[in-house]
């Protein structure tokens, strides 16, 4: 399958900010012997290197659908990459101390464009439920903007439960889920200055892209999309719609509340 | 989904994540995907877009579509297809949820110290 290999290299050793960076071992394909590789994790890429000054990476793990694992393997500091379906293939990699190993995991788990769309959405839900109350509340009062009246604390509780999400969110579904029982998403009040331009300076948050399906079957260099286990979705779908009806419950109870 | 190089051919697009995949219409395997970073999407004459990268900015992959309509809503989805595009929202809203709240949203998820969440001046 070809890849515009150039803009990703170029992707790989552009001066924009890596969010994590070092050496790692990476055992080779045929379970063979470790290698050592520079890797540079920018966005959902996992780029690696021959050196940190190479111009080229050797290769690029694309982080979507999988999970990151430790691994009880005799070399320590191992952790796995690993993906579903058929023709994939799991990536087991070494640091070199514990904090590192644990330094990778963390970050590679969240990665995923999955993980930051799911985060995105929950700040841009935030916000239209700040300005819808900000805006639709006290008539004659103007309420200060301060800080937010603490939501209730069962709300809260239920929101901490987010971070424990795995690596692999089911994609279709799982956004389905938010934006289905939410109804119809409004437009966020035009936010201007906003730091998301993109070349052509469209200030808008963004909204939905097109639903999409994921494509099975890719190179395993561009990475797997995984075929998502239905006990692992299962279990989502139920946390999901539970936490989204006492959102709902929460909600509708502040839209019936005193008005001044 | 036409792609057009000099000769027109019809393709099936998909834009997944931030990779846009193209197939023949008939096969279930994509032939090729662009990686959407560091890319301008431009809008062309009448139902055609292309995207060009920032580091070969002559080179264009031109897009012929149905309709304009149809166009229009490709070049906003690819627009805002990239990872970086994504993070630079989200950090745009922790500053709003910040001002309004005086609180970090994303300290209730216990991630607000990760890397790939600050501003790249923050950043490494």
């Amino acid at each position: 399958m070809k890849l515009n290999e150039r803009s990703l290299a170029f992707y790989a050793t552009c001066d924009s900010p890596a969010d994590n960076a070092g050496f790692l071992y990476k055992r080779g394909e045929r379970h063979t012997a470790y290698h050592r590789r520079w890797f540079v994790l920018k966005g959902n890429m996992l780029f690696y290197f021959e050196e940190p000054d190479s111009r080229e990476p050797v290769g690029v793990i694309v982080l979507e659908g999988c999970n990151v694992e430790l691994c009880d393997s005799a070399e320590g500091f191992a952790f796995a990459i690993r993906f579903g379906g058929a023709k994939s293939r799991t990536y087991v990699l070494a640091a070199e101390s514990q904090a590192a190993m644990e330094s990778w995991v963390k970050s590679l788990s969240r990665a995923s464009f999955d993980y930051m769309r799911l985060v995105v959405r929950e700040l841009e839900k935030q916000l239209q439920e700040m300005s819808r109350g900000l805006a639709g509340g006290c008539g004659g009062s103007r309420e200060p903007p301060g800080p937010w009246k603490p939501k209730p604390s069962g709300l809260e509780q239920s929101r901490e439960r987010l971070p424990a999400l795995p690596a692999i969110v089911p994609k279709e579904n799982g956004c389905a889920v938010w934006n289905n029982v939410l109804g119809a998403r409004d437009r966020l009040p035009d936010t201007s200055g906003c730091g998301g331009h993109d070349e052509e300076g469209n200030p808008r948050p963004p909204p939905l892209p097109p639903r999409r399906r994921v494509s099975s079957g890719e190179a395993a260099s561009a990475g797997a999309a995984v075929a998502e286990s239905p006990s692992t979705f299962c279990r989502l779908h139920e946390q999901y719609s539970r936490e989204v009806a006492r959102l709902r419950q929460d909600w509708q109870q502040r839209r019936r509340g005193p008005r001044p | 989904l036409p792609r057009v190089p000099a000769v027109l051919k019809k393709r099936l697009v998909k834009l997944v994540v931030n990779f846009l995949f193209y197939f023949r219409t008939d096969e279930a395997e994509p032939i090729g995907a662009l990686l959407l970073e560091h890319c301008k999407i431009t809008k062309e004459e009448e139902n055609v877009f292309s995207i060009s990268f920032i580091e070969e900015p002559e080179r264009k992959y031109c897009f012929e579509c149905a309709t304009e309509e149809q166009c229009q809503e490709w070049v906003e989805a690819l627009r805002r297809a990239s990872y970086e595009f994504l993070r630079r929202s989200l950090i745009f809203y922790r500053n709003e949820i910040q001002k309004m709240t005086g609180k970090d949203p994303l300290e209730q998820y216990g991630i607000s110290e990760e890397a790939r969440f600050q501003l790249a001046t923050q950043r490494q």
